[in-house]
């Protein structure tokens, strides 16, 4: 009985072990190929980089949880880097900004929770919609030219260390560690896995099920938000093309995670091995000097290589 | 042994899932033209038995022969195009699709040969021509939304679709398990006709009336194995519970010797526009009240209004005397009115997580302070209610839609006790379940009753709501057409023919 109930769990973390796997790995390899790699500055870039992708994926989770899916994180990611570009012009206080681009980005969150949860609205359309609304707006609002970010106290939000460590890291592992509290250990977070699983069973259970959905856009606008307020800070500046993509590596890190785009199945640790993973080899691909094309098709593979693992282990029909 | 004449044979078949044996050389065999009863306690591994003959799953070893050859499926096409098809437990229409469509799934006529044009006209009407052909034209109609029709309709289009390939073979896993009497006398006639073209009929269900009244033989399986193999005319009720569950079993249905008290919920002119008007209800504590009627007469609908469910366009609800509102299903559960779906896959569970979240989901509140949950307590409590409800799992943890079909109805259960109801409504509460925890679901009414609880039982088995009911309401086209409220003049024939009443003034 005992040793079949391992079996059991030891089927249920399989693709969760061999994502580990494949990142140390990627990690091992890596310190023989290059002398670079294991440096501590090369560490910091890398997890620089994977900040960016990473808060983002961790948002996105909430909503493909639902089975949905928020196409506008990218154009989210824009809209606020102009207006806080704009407004650290005119001087205003950072603070006030980051709490007006926190306002702006809810906004869309709940333009795209209205339309999907409210109207019924199909949650690719609908976030596609709010794709190129966000985008247009972000250029309408700029002219199509970008801000110039000076405030020190601003640009330390993307520049900035504590200790060794770079600022954006430590947002990054805030966001992770405070998502996945509110996923695993609270009656809110069990909400999403209901709702997706079956949205109906969930209703008649008392489950605010538009509410569910509604904040599930909410949380993934804030991510979105975030990124972008660390993106403007990094390059100084408030670009209406910022972001651009964004959503695709996030909804890369949430699948090779193991989520399933059907809502339901999913895990937010999956989630942080996706984002690391991806953010491993891309930096191993530039050390090694390897063609940003060919990057793209190993990426491309790699996700299907993730989605079949994870598939095969949880399929245990036959 | 050998007989040349069987149609199908199931031989020695093992089946494990991730080490649990399953199936430990369980056999069937098939003639033609004859129904095969195949019973068992809930988790017996009867579905899974089909499903391997299907080819839905694989066997570990065994084989399966078809007049006289081995053969092996890899999928339920092969099956399909063998001569045989299945009706499954688990209904899975594809809800946007229509009646017609549904049931051409897959074999589509095409407007010109070889191109994917899909001839909507030729297939409506040959959809037509099964409705009337199996007397349900009145019902269900080729165009009419797959989303659009309740459960019984929906099974049986399932059972019109399975019967449309014209197979040598038929697996009918529970095909009456939502169905009221008029639909499964169809039923019934349906499989009279297809015995007499010599079809092998394989038919599985927990109701025994049903069983005596069609089968030539019954085969019983127990935890996996394969108990024997009766001619249905020399069987016994009693021999057949010993086959099923080695023991000997109480019979009949236990007494409700509950102090009836106070009325605990009252509903006053309840209206929805085209599904049921002016229904009135009054029930008292530690009373079982009866939902009588045929199935789309309405019961289901008004219960899932009461508890907001679907809409409701007026009416009043009095709970111990006081008026509540009720406008989503989480008012319904703050105030102890809980409902036990008839409808598991769609509305009572979650599959893909697992029977610890799905008992929990309504009852967070239990396990959690300020919004954090206690996992420990969490797990404590949903083990304690699986217990009860002797569930057959190996863990909690485990994947709800792994569960056999009636240990899933039994979580539906152990999720609404968990809710400390007090109105309790039970949709067919023991649809799918076996004798025996049918008798352990009768004694936990009784239980409940005698904790004061108001039970409100909707069921299609009238036997078992005229056993089990203190008071019978009953319904048609959506209107209360009487109430009995004498135990003693509880009868069959009574509540037919005032349900039966409601559809012929109707028409
Ligand atoms: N896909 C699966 N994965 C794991 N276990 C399974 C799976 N399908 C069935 N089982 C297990 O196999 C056993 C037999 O299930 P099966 O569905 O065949 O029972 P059954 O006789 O049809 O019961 P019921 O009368 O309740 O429908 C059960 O204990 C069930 O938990
Ligand atoms: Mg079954």
């Amino acid at each position: 009985m005992n040793l079949n109930l391992n079996r059991q769990e030891f089927k249920s973390i399989l693709p969760r072990f061999a994502l580990v796997a494949v990142v140390l790995l990627i990690v091992g390899v890596m310190s023989f190929l290059s002398p670079v790699f294991m440096t501590s500055k090369n560490m910091t870039n890398i997890f620089r980089q994977i900040s960016i992708n990473g808060i983002i994926a961790v948002g996105m989770t909430f909503v493909i949880l639902l089975g949905d899916i928020d196409l506008s994180v990218g154009a989210v990611v824009g809209v606020v880097s102009v207006v806080c570009g704009n407004l650290l012009e005119q001087g205003m206080n950072w603070f006030a900004v980051c709490l007006i681009a926190l306002a702006v980005s809810i906004v869309f969150g709940v333009f795209n929770g209205t339309l999907v949860a409210y109207l019924n609205f199909q949650p690719f359309v609908a976030t596609l919609a709010t794709l190129t609304i966000g985008r247009g707006v972000a250029l309408a609002y700029s002219d199509g030219r970008p801000y110039i970010i000076n405030n020190p106290i601003f640009k330390a939000i993307g520049q900035g260390y504590v200790g060794k460590v770079p600022i954006p890291v430590i947002i990054l592992l805030a966001v992770c560690v405070i998502c996945y509290v509110i996923l695993n250990y609270t009656t809110f977070g069990r909400y999403f896995f209901a709702v997706g699983g079956n949205k109906n069973a969930a209703r008649l259970s008392g489950v605010k099920t538009k509410k569910v959905e509604m904040s599930a856009y909410i949380i993934s606008a804030i991510c979105a938000c975030i990124v972008g307020l660390i993106l403007s800070a990094r390059i100084s500046s408030g670009q209406p093309n910022a972001g651009d993509g964004y959503e695709l590596d996030a909804i890369a890190a949430v699948a090779i995670g193991g989520t399933s785009m059907n809502g339901g199945v999913g895990s937010l640790t999956g989630t942080m091995l996706g984002f690391v993973m991806i953010g491993l080899l891309s930096n191993s691909m530039n050390l090694l000097n390897i063609n940003s094309f060919y990057q793209q098709i190993v990426k491309g593979c790699l996700i299907i290589i993730a989605v079949y693992v994870d598939m095969k282990s949880k399929g245990d029909k036959k | 042994m050998a007989n040349d004449n069987y149609v199908l044979e199931a031989r020695e078949i093992c089946k494990s899932f991730s080490g649990v044996k399953v199936l430990d050389h369980a056999g069937l065999t098939v003639l033609p033209g004859e129904v095969h009863a195949l019973m068992g306690e809930n988790g017996a591994g009867k579905s899974t038995l089909m499903k391997i003959i299907m080819g839905i799953y694989t066997k570990d070893s065994g084989s399966i022969v078809m007049n006289g050859q081995e053969v092996e499926f890899k999928g339920p096409s092969d099956a399909l195009y063998a001569g045989i098809s299945m009706i499954h437990q688990e209904l899975s229409p594809i809800p946007e699709m229509t009646v017609a469509e549904n049931i051409f799934l897959g074999r589509e006529k095409r407007k010109i040969k070889g191109l994917p044009f899909m001839d909507r006209k030729a297939v409506n009407s040959s959809t037509m021509e099964l409705l009337e052909r199996y007397e349900m034209a009145e019902y269900i109609k080729p165009t009419m939304k797959m989303k659009t029709l309740n459960i019984a309709q929906i099974q049986m289009v399932e059972i019109i679709k399975a019967v449309s390939y014209d197979s040598k073979i038929l697996i009918m896993d529970e095909p009456t398990s939502s169905l009221s009497d008029k639909e499964s006398e169809v039923l019934f006639k349906i499989i009279e006709n297809l015995r007499s073209q010599q079809v092998g009929i394989i038919y599985i269900s927990h109701r025994m009336a049903e069983v005596f009244q069609i089968s030539d033989r019954i085969s019983v399986l127990r935890d996996g194995n394969f108990i024997g193999c009766v001619e249905t005319e020399s069987a016994s009720h009693q021999k057949l519970i010993n086959m099923m569950v080695g023991r000997e079993l109480e019979r009949g249905y236990p007494q409700n010797t509950a102090e009836k008290g106070e009325v605990v919920l009252e509903l006053k002119d309840m209206c929805s526009e085209g599904v049921f008007e002016n229904f009135n209800l009054s029930v008292r504590s530690g009373e079982i009240l009866g939902l009588a009627g045929l199935v789309g007469a309405g019961r289901s609908e008004v219960m899932q209004a009461l508890v907001g469910y679907d809409p409701l366009d007026s009416g009043e609800i009095y709970l111990e005397g006081e008026k509540i509102e009720i406008h989503h299903p989480s008012d319904a559960i703050k105030n102890h009115i809980i409902i036990a779906s008839e409808d598991r896959k769609e509305l009572g569970l979650v599959f893909g997580r697992s029977i610890r979240e799905n008992v929990a989901l309504q009852n967070l509140e239990q396990v959690s302070t300020a919004s954090f949950l206690n996992k420990p307590l969490e797990k404590k409590l949903c083990n304690s209610y699986a217990k009860e409800m002797t569930i057959k799992m190996n863990s909690i943890e485990e994947d709800i839609g792994s569960l056999s079909g009636g240990n899933q109805q039994k979580a539906v259960l152990a999720k609404s006790l968990m809710s400390k109801p007090k109105v309790l409504i039970m949709d067919e509460p023991t649809r799918g379940i076996d004798v025996g925890a049918k008798s352990t679901i009768y004694n936990i009414m009784i239980d409940l009753a005698k904790q004061g609880i108001a039970i409100i039982m909707i069921s299609s088995e009238l036997p078992e709501l005229i056993g089990m009911a203190d008071r019978i309401l009953v319904m048609s086209g959506g209107k209360i057409m009487g109430e009995l409220t004498d135990k003693k003049e509880f009868s069959q024939h009574k509540i037919l023919s005032m349900a039966f009443g409601g559809v012929l003034n109707e028409s």
